[in-house]
């Protein structure tokens, strides 16, 4: 049945939906050409139609921009605004996740679908967009749309705007009582255990993961017996390919490090654009920790199963980058 | 654990708010034989109606020793403990005076008093100080990360130190310490209601703290159990739930002026100079940071949960509804409005332009 017969069927009804087509298959990482041409609007009573879909639009507009304004909306004990998350923040992100870097995830169904889960991966691209563009693929992906909790470094909730943002799209402090906190109360937690030196590598190095600090997110994970979700996110490295780091300006600035790219600083803001590179996520089998409790504190265990994460990441980001010869290709 | 309750209870600080609240309560039970009240200043004359029942002493702390001793006190309740200074009584000095000085002194007479059985502290969740490196919600067991700045905070520290040390020295005394959040309620005046209460609220550029609140009746519950029952140890004390500052200054119906963090302490030490107002370093930290306690232990132990920062918070503005400009009903009403004008316009339009039929069904689509 086409448009045109179901809207004859139901004449002036906006809350009338055409029945969801099949999920569409990604064609070589392209958005499958619609196999019927879009219908094009015809004349006088699909006006009426048109009209009481945009009433309804801005209808929720306001009743949005009201609960806004009355602070009538839920945030959690970590400052996390789902509401504003959902209608703000994700959608921008997403047209950077599809229409730019042509994201495409592997193994989402190794994400658990309810319960605790700590996804760990590899961090770079100079600023953490890799974070956010996983974010994102979590909540378009997974049949449950997820939301990832994020672990961020203590520069970010350093910073007066960053640290508001952060919070509302549900970051918190990379520590272990927040880690295992939201790991208790079932939350999917992200984390890059790299940090800095991952995000602020040369181009040089990339796809080389970095040393995986002190292993304190496998300890967090053995204390509430979540599962460890290695994720490999191909893409990253290449969107401000570092080839210099200015370490004394750095040092002027309190920052980590000070990036040259091939258009940063010489471009002024617009060097602050990334390259439009091919993304790649895989999500790794999960490893379970639940018969792992009573290891938390013993450091063997813990550095073994961080290697395990460390090499499994590795390893994925070299198959990911077999799959994509081109790093700006299609 | 319940055992039997003291005969002979001592409140300090009962010429405040707090204080007077919870003598007077204490009072009313008829479990408790006397209720004596210790304050060195005469409390005004709105919280005398409160402390009929009360017997008061009107002394400093070095006379209070004698006082808990000569009353055979079983239990102390230490409500003597202010969160901001008062420039009539002396100021910041006379504040840190009373806190520290005055709690060293309560402890002291405590330790020498045979027939102490419980002492009752009343702290403030500033003892968990405000860093950028603090986890999001802080459990009892959380050590601050450096000492604050803020000098109500530091003498907080001092305060618990001192009842560390006496734990140590009278082991068999039950030591309740409780740690508040920000109080609220319909009648309580505070720099913090006040603060919600202007009509054009100063926040901090860049921020937004996550807040929490517990009312005053529910305070008084938990103070007023850990009189009668014995429940040594630390406590959170706190409203489930958060509410963002930007988030609380909305739903008062007030508007948020955010103001860099560097013009907000200068404005703040301009107004306390001139004593308009005291907000000091330890709200601007609190602006800045923002403080959420975790209440598990509290609950468990008291078996009473406080009502939720976000009913307390809103018993506040009904209070308050005097001075607010974006209230809920003015939005929903603007709301209507807008809605009714598009509808209108479109009507007027498709009434010159389309066809009657589709005219009326428009019509009567709005009408429903």
């Amino acid at each position: 049945m086409s448009q045109h017969e179901y809207r004859d069927m139901l004449p002036g009804h906006a809350e009338f939906r055409l029945p969801a087509p099949a999920p569409a298959q990604r064609v070589n990482g392209r958005r499958p050409i619609p196999e019927e041409p879009v219908a094009e609007p015809s004349a006088a009573p699909a006006a009426g139609d048109t009209l009481d879909v945009w009433d309804q639009r801005v209808a929720k507009g306001l009743a949005f921009l009201r609960r806004r304004l009355a602070g009538s909306y839920e945030v959690d004990d970590f400052g996390f605004d789902p509401e504003l998350a959902d209608a703000v923040f994700h959608p921008m992100l997403k047209v950077l996740y599809r229409d730019w870097f042509r994201t495409e995830v592997f193994g989402i169904e190794n994400v658990p679908a309810e319960g605790s889960g700590l996804v760990v991966g590899n961090h770079s691209g100079t600023i953490a967009l890799d974070a956010l563009m996983l974010t994102v693929a979590l909540r378009d992906k997974h049949p449950r749309d997820r939301h990832l909790r994020l672990l961020g470094a203590d520069l970010v909730f350093r910073l007066p705007v960053m640290s508001e943002l952060a919070r509302a799209a549900g970051a918190t402090v990379a520590c272990n009582p927040d880690a295992e906190r939201l790991m208790v109360n079932g939350q999917l937690v992200g984390v890059f255990p790299e940090g800095f030196k991952g995000i602020g590598k040369r181009f040089a190095d990339r796809y080389k993961l970095q040393r995986f600090g002190r292993g304190g997110f496998v300890s967090a994970a053995l204390r509430t017996g979540t599962p460890i979700i290695p994720v490999a996110i191909v893409g990253a490295e290449e969107i401000y390919p570092i080839l210099a780091d200015l370490k004394p300006l750095a040092r002027l600035l309190g920052v980590p490090y000070f990036p040259v790219t091939p258009t940063f600083p010489w471009l002024g803001p617009l060097g602050l654009v990334p390259l439009p590179s091919k993304w790649l996520i895989q999500f790794c089998p999960p490893i379970p920790t639940a018969h792992l409790t009573e290891f938390a504190d013993d450091p063997l265990v813990v550095y073994n199963l961080a290697d395990q994460v460390r090499e499994t990441i590795q390893a994925t980001l070299h198959e990911l980058l077999e799959k994509r010869p081109d790093p700006f290709g299609p | 654990m319940v055992t039997s309750p003291p005969s002979v209870v001592v409140v300090t600080g009962v010429s405040r708010y707090l204080g007077a609240r919870v003598a007077a309560r204490l009072a009313a039970d008829s479990r408790i034989d006397r209720v004596v009240g210790l304050d060195p200043h005469d409390p005004p004359a709105g919280l005398l109606g409160l402390l009929d029942g009360v017997e008061r002493i009107q002394a400093d702390a070095r006379a209070a020793t004698e006082a808990i001793a000569d009353l055979g006190a079983e239990a102390v309740v230490h409500m003597a403990v202010t969160s901001v200074p008062d420039p009539q009584h002396g100021g910041r000095a006379a504040m840190k005076e009373q806190n520290v000085i005055g709690t060293m002194q309560v402890l002291a007479a405590a330790q020498g008093s045979a027939r102490l059985r419980k002492i009752v502290v009343r702290s403030s969740t500033a003892a968990y100080g405000a860093s950028f490196r603090d986890p999001a919600v802080f459990t009892e067991d959380t050590e601050p990360r450096a000492v604050p700045r803020g000098p109500f905070a530091r003498d907080i520290l001092d305060i618990e130190g001192y009842v560390r040390g006496f734990r140590r020295r009278r082991p068999e005394v039950s030591a309740t310490v409780l740690r508040f959040a920000p109080m609220i309620s319909s009648s309580a005046e505070t720099s913090l209601t006040r603060y919600f209460a202007q009509p054009l609220v100063p926040t901090v550029l860049g921020r937004d703290a996550r807040l929490q609140f517990v009312h005053v009746e529910d305070a008084l519950e938990i103070l007023h159990r850990s009189v009668i029952e014995d429940h040594p140890g630390t406590f959170n004390v706190a409203g489930d739930g958060v509410l963002m500052l930007a988030q609380a200054v909305r739903r008062a119906g007030r508007i948020a002026l955010p103001l860099p963090e560097s013009a907000l302490s200068t404005g703040a030490a301009l107004l306390r100079n001139l004593g308009v107002e005291q907000i000091g370093l330890d709200q601007i930290d609190l602006f800045v940071h923002g403080r959420v306690v975790d209440t598990t232990r509290l609950i468990r132990e008291f078996g009473f949960t406080p009502r939720t920062t976000a009913a307390a918070f809103e018993e506040f503005i009904q209070a308050h509804a005097a001075g607010s400009t974006l209230t809920a009903d003015r939005l929903a009403a603007a709301e209507r409005t807008i809605l009714d004008g598009i509808r209108r316009v479109r009507a007027a339009a498709e009434v010159s332009a389309g066809p009657p039929a589709d005219a009326q069904a428009t019509a009567g689509r709005s009408r429903t």
